[in-house]
Formats: C-alpha cells, sequence, structure tokens
C-alpha cells in the first residue's frame, strides 16, 4: 500500500516560490489500479517523480506498506519495490536493449527470457535485442522498451507516466493488456497511470483528478468516470483524428 | 618457448585476453627482449637485421590465419622503440592483434613508442587489434607513444581497434593512412583518462584513390584531471567519403580538445564529421537508479556501454 500525506512541492524561479502540489493526500491500496487524470501542468508527472524518489517533496510523508520512504534514495525506492517508466524515455550510447533488460530484472536473464517482454510490447525481440538505446530508435521503438524495462522490473508498485504517449501505432489493448497482466502475474502489486486516454480510466479501480496541484477529487471509477467524459481528462484513442 | 613471469602473464591477459600461447603465428616481447615466436607456412616473422624490430609477411591468399605481437614491460626505467612492419600479401584476410603493457611499480618511467607500418596489397584484408594497459603502483611513469602507418592498395580493407582504458600516464598516439582506389579503412578508438595522464590521438587519413573511403570514430572519456586532445583530419583527394566523429564524456575536472577536420582538394569528395563533448547525463543515472542501481554503479555502466 501507498499513502501520500499532506504532501506539497514547492519550485522557486527567479527568486519567487512557485507552489507546484499542494497538501496531496492519497492511497492506493494492494492490488489496486489508480489512474490519476486531470489538465496539463496540473502537477501528475512531479506527483510520479515524487513517488519515484528522483524529486523530494517540500512538506509532507511518503509511505510504503507503512514504511515511511520520504527521505529514501531512488535506488533505495527501487529495491523496495517501487517501479517508474518515463514519460519521455533516456536514451544510452552504447548500452544495448538487452543489457538493459538484465539490469532492469537484477539478474543475467538469458536472451529468450529478455525476448519474452519485448514481444509483450509489440516488439520483433529478433530485430531489437542488441540494439544499442540510442537516438537511432524512434520515439514509440523507445517507449515500448521502456514499458519492457518496467515489466522485467516486477515491481510490487508501478508509477507510469503516460505510457500511451508516443505509441499511438500499437493498439491500445496491448498496452491494457500489460497492466493487467501485471496485476495478475505480480503478487499483490497495485500501480498508478498517469492518463488522459479514457480507456484507460475505463479500467482503473480509482480514479483521481489533479488539478491546480491538487486533487480535485477522487474515489471509484464509477464515481469519477462519468464526470470525466467529455473533458480534456478523458480523451479518446484517437482525438487527434477527429 | 614462451618465458613470462607472473605479471607479465596478467598484462598479457589485459592487452590481448590471452591465457597462454595463442594459435597461429606470435611474437612475444617482454623487457626489450624476445620471449617467444612462432610462425607457420604463411606468416613469417624476422627479426630486423639491425635489431630494431620486426618484419611480418603474410603471403598472398592467407585466409583466416592470426598473428598476435604482444609487447610487455615489467621493469621500471626501461624505454624502446621499435618498429614493427607487416608486409599483407594480395587477397590475404588475417587478424593482427598488437597491444602492449606496462607495470612500473619503481621510480624511473618506462616507455614504449611502438612504430606499426602496414602494407596492404591489392584487396588484403585485415582486422588490426591494439589494446594499451598500464599498472602498478611506482611513481615512474607510464608513458606509451604508438605510430601507426597504413599503405592500403586498390581494393584492400583495414578495420582498425584501439583501445587504451586504464593505466597509461602519458601517449601521444598518431595514425597515418593512405588509401588507393576503393580501399575502406574503419578505425573505432576507445580511450579513457584519469587521475594527471594526458592523451593525444592524431589522425590523419589520405583517400588519394577513387571510390576510396575512411570511417574514424573515436569514443572517449576524461575522468579526473585528465588532459585529452582528439585530432582527426580526413583529406580527400578524389571521388572519396569520409567521415570522422568524436564523441566524448567529460567527467569531474577533465579536458578534452576535439578538433576534427576536413581537407576536399577534389569536387566529388563527400566528407563529413560530427565532435560532441558532454557530461552524463542526469537523466540516464535517474533511470538505471530506478532499476535499482545505485549512482556510482549507474555511472559504470553508463561508462562501460559508451566505451563498449
Amino acid at each position: 500500500m501507498l499513502e501520500l500525506r499532506n504532501l506539497s512541492f514547492a519550485v522557486e524561479e527567479d527568486g519567487v516560490k512557485k507552489e507546484i502540489l499542494h497538501d496531496l493526500n492519497l492511497t492506493v491500496k494492494d492490488r489496486q489500479f489508480m489512474v490519476i487524470t486531470g489538465p496539463n501542468g496540473s502537477g501528475k508527472s512531479t506527483l510520479a517523480r515524487l513517488i519515484a524518489g528522483i524529486e523530494k517533496p517540500t512538506s509532507g510523508q511518503i509511505l510504503l506498506d507503512g514504511e515511511d520512504i520520504t527521505d529514501k534514495s531512488i535506488t533505495e525506492r527501487a529495491k523496495l519495490g517501487i517501479g517508474y517508466a518515463f514519460q519521455q524515455p533516456v536514451r544510452f550510447k552504447g548500452i544495448r536493449v538487452l543489457t538493459l533488460l538484465r539490469l532492469a530484472a537484477g539478474k543475467n536473464l538469458n536472451v529468450s527470457e529478455a525476448c519474452n517482454y519485448l514481444s509483450e510490447v509489440g516488439l520483433c525481440a529478433r530485430d531489437y535485442i542488441q540494439r544499442e538505446v540510442n537516438a537511432s530508435l524512434s520515439g514509440g521503438e523507445l517507449k515500448r522498451i521502456e514499458i519492457a524495462t518496467v515489466l522485467a522490473r516486477k515491481a510490487r508498485f508501478t508509477v507510469f507516466d503516460e505510457p500511451e504517449a508516443g505509441i499511438d501505432l500499437w493498439s491500445f489493448q496491448n498496452l491494457i493488456r500489460i497492466f493487467e497482466s501485471m496485476r495478475e502475474n505480480i503478487k499483490d502489486s497495485s500501480m498508478i497511470i498517469i492518463s488522459h486516454q479514457e480507456r484507460i480510466l475505463q479500467i482503473a479501480d480509482k480514479i483521481a483528478v489533479v488539478s491546480d496541484g491538487r486533487i480535485d477529487r477522487q474515489g471509484s471509477r464509477d464515481e469519477i468516470y462519468p464526470t470525466l467524459v467529455g473533458t480534456s481528462a478523458a480523451q479518446a484513442a484517437c482525438s487527434r483524428l477527429k | 618457448m614462451v618465458q613470462l613471469d607472473a605479471i607479465q602473464k596478467r598484462l598479457i591477459s589485459e592487452i590481448a585476453d590471452l591465457h597462454g600461447v595463442p594459435e597461429g603465428a606470435y611474437n612475444f616481447r617482454a623487457n626489450g627482449g624476445l620471449a617467444g615466436r612462432q610462425t607457420t607456412a604463411n606468416i613469417d616473422i624476422v627479426s630486423k637485421e639491425n635489431g630494431s624490430g620486426i618484419d611480418i609477411h603474410i603471403k598472398p591468399g592467407t585466409v583466416n590465419e592470426s598473428v598476435h605481437i604482444p609487447v610487455v614491460l615489467s621493469q621500471t626505467g626501461l624505454k624502446e622503440v621499435v618498429y614493427n612492419d607487416f608486409y599483407v600479401g594480395e587477397g590475404a584476410d588475417v587478424v593482427i592483434v598488437a597491444g602492449c603493457g606496462i607495470d612500473n611499480c619503481g621510480g624511473q618511467d618506462s616507455e614504449h613508442d611502438g612504430v606499426h607500418r602496414f602494407f596492404l596489397e591489392k584487396n588484403a584484408k585485415v582486422k588490426y587489434v591494439e589494446k594499451h594497459y598500464g599498472s602498478g603502483d611506482g611513481t615512474g611513469k607510464r608513458i606509451l607513444n604508438p605510430v601507426t602507418e597504413v599503405h592500403m592498395d586498390e581494393g584492400s580493407y583495414m578495420e582498425m581497434e584501439m583501445v587504451q582504458i586504464k593505466g597509461v600516464d602519458s601517449t601521444e598516439r598518431t595514425t597515418v593512412a593512405e588509401l588507393k582506389k576503393d580501399a575502406k579503412l574503419v578505425v573505432r578508438e576507445r580511450l579513457m583518462t584519469h587521475g594527471e595522464q594526458r592523451a593525444l590521438s592524431v589522425y590523419k587519413v589520405e583517400l588519394n584513390g577513387e571510390n576510396a573511403s575512411a570511417d574514424v570514430v573515436s569514443r572517449s572519456i576524461a575522468r579526473d584531471r585528465s588532459y585529452q586532445k582528439l585530432d582527426a583530419c580526413i583529406v580527400g583527394n578524389a571521388p572519396c567519403k569520409g567521415h570522422t566523429e568524436c564523441d566524448s564524456i567529460i567527467m569531474d575536472e577533465g579536458t578534452i580538445l576535439a578538433v576534427p577536420s576536413l581537407e576536399a582538394h577534389h569536387v566529388d569528395a563527400s566528407l563529413v564529421h560530427e565532435a560532441a563533448i558532454g557530461k552524463i547525463a542526469g537523466e540516464q543515472l535517474i533511470k538505471l537508479m530506478t532499476l535499482g542501481l545505485t549512482e556510482q554503479q549507474a555511472e559504470e555502466e553508463i561508462i562501460n556501454g559508451f566505451l563498449a
């Protein structure tokens, strides 16, 4: 279970303090699938980075299974079972896809095990396993590899920051299947997905709406989803084509 | 026939990935003298008459054979200049592994300057691997100043892998090449300096024949207070293709100078250079840390990948 208690985060810009998140409270129980939505710039990605430990809150606490992890480093949180999928994945000159998957799994995966993770994200494994994670990969390929590394982590608690961004050509159904199989295969696992996509919202157990750095409302999908339909917080997969 | 002590054996394994006597032709040099030699029906190795080095003759048509010519220095204060000439016959296809390891536990500088000249006949193909390594905790410096000269006849191909990752205090590497029609040169240099080390690497490649091509790529990392200068020049004297790339990671208080240059003397010479210097990106470290690596482990992985 992950709990955020009175979490605030502020940055200083040109000597002026700017609050990004204000006094945020949120609980994600084991086996729960929470989607956080809200307008752009509302602080959703910052929230994800706070959970992964990339940013430190100005005040408040983060607890994982009752243990206060607010002051723990990124590495310590990863070892405690927190996974994080970047919205904009990182490129590495020289590091191969296979190496990255092995680092993610924390063991010397054999090629066929590594290939399974790539197949799950819809990449023809044979073509990718020895590729470098560098600028020769397209944004979409990189995004799928990012998701594959998170799969290989088998983390108990995973945060996905806009997993659908950049993978338009790949069906949403596959992405949703991945979330479902993670939930089935990793015992008591739970996840937060930051997304505007209505198809992802539709499979949530719980939805939280963030607006201006505050949780505007949260509750079960049946309570919250109808309030979002037709707003920018719930976009159709092909909204761009409309 | 090969007699090496434990330190020399360790140096050999670092520079040539060899744990024993290799198959094929070889010439081992240790502390300024010959420690072992083997020739084959197709590859002959003879000492120069004045004792300044060796000549390696590879018969035309020799395929799937290799030559190892490692050099190790474990005696402090030893300075030597060695001239090795490789004559690669028409149509031969061979692997040549050179390399030098210096272990200096004493107070005097140890230096090995190897001058390698390659003469590739028509359609000859060579893969050349050269690794340099230094160890030992003495105050004497470990110095390597290799000079490589490559003369490539029509249709020949040479791939050079030059690696210097650890322990060499001062190095000045010079590589010059001249290519005739349809010849192709590929260079992959990997360099890492640390401490107070200084490294200079200079390439001058002349593309003299129609359809000659060269691809010179250097990846380097400067750590601590080390200094590197990479100077790669491709000259196009004919319709040809040349590409040079210097890609460096700077760390700590390191200094890197990248000076790629191109010189065209023919309207159909197509030459490109790229150079980039930057630190390890924070996001790269963060990504690996979210996989459970410490910051230091993440940095090592990024460096290993970059130099792989």
